[in-house]
């Protein structure tokens, strides 16, 4: 009965996500934005879901999962990166920058 | 569907946007991520309104309660909780929301998607199966049946994940 509102919902969190990405610099924030990203998606997942039956739900399970692995692997690498760099602010990790 | 629902429903949705921008302007990493969780238990009451009771308990229990501690632990042994400001330049940050923007123009017509008739759920199908096999049950029946090798293959993920995680942290092995 919310779906058409629960999908505005979620474009707009999408949106605001992506526009978290674009604006920090801080390595852990943006890795957060993409997760509010993720959380949006979901929430999509679940509006579908209540039209159409529950696999969405269940993709939704599938979801969190795969987020906790990214984001203890994720967690590590700024860990490891932040030791050799003594920074999480992406402007000072370029050594890919020509 | 009682009036309150719907009250209660946008008072959520409303709070849980408005946490979403508080979390990507706050200056404080440590502030961003607690305004994260406060989105996450927004979404988890969306959930559960959208008949996904399972789901929204999952989702303060495995993202409000273990992914984001993961989160504010590794902030807080960085100490990253006084850096002053990340945001960028006034020109990248312009550049950026209108960027932001544009994607919701883009992604906004999925509001007024049709579903087709022919695929939809007869009315109060879900909540006959929420009542008749339990809140639990509904989600894990599929869960463990048709998607029972999805499952395993998770858990080996996660598996892979820990594995992967503790390598990359460590000093020495």
């Amino acid at each position: 009965m919310f779906t058409g509102a629960t999908l505005a919902v979620s474009a707009v969190l999408f949106a605001i996500g992506t526009i978290g990405v674009l604006l920090r610099r801080n390595a852990i924030v943006i890795f957060m934005c993409v997760e509010l990203m993720l959380n949006a998606v979901n929430l999509a997942f679940v509006a579908f879901a209540e039209r159409l039956g529950v696999a969405g739900q269940i993709f939704v399970f599938f979801v969190m999962a795969v987020a906790a692995a990214e984001a203890a692997v994720g967690l590590a690498i700024i860990l490891a990166v932040y030791r050799h760099k003594e920074t999480v602010d992406l402007q000072h990790i370029n050594l890919l920058k020509g | 569907m009682p009036p309150i629902l719907s009250v209660v429903y946008w008072a959520f949705a409303v709070l849980a946007v408005l946490a979403a921008a508080m979390c990507i302007t706050r200056r404080n990493p440590l502030a961003s991520a607690l305004w994260l969780v406060q989105t996450l238990f927004c979404i988890a009451v969306l959930f559960t309104i959208l008949h996904a009771p399972f789901i929204g308990v999952l989702q303060v229990l495995v993202y409000a309660g273990a992914i984001m501690v993961l989160f504010l632990f590794v902030i807080m042994l960085l100490n990253l909780g006084r850096s002053s400001g990340d945001l960028k330049g006034l020109v990248a940050s312009a550049v950026g929301t209108i960027l932001g923007v544009l994607l919701l123009f883009y992604v906004s017509p999925i509001a007024r998607t049709s579903i087709p008739d022919a695929i939809v759920l007869p009315a109060g199908a879900l909540d006959s199966t929420l009542v008749h096999q339990g809140v639990v049950g509904s989600v894990a029946g599929p869960l463990f049946d048709t998607y029972l090798v999805p499952f395993e293959i998770t858990s080996l993920l996660l598996t892979a994940a820990i594995v992967g995680a503790v390598v990359l942290a460590k000093r020495k092995l």
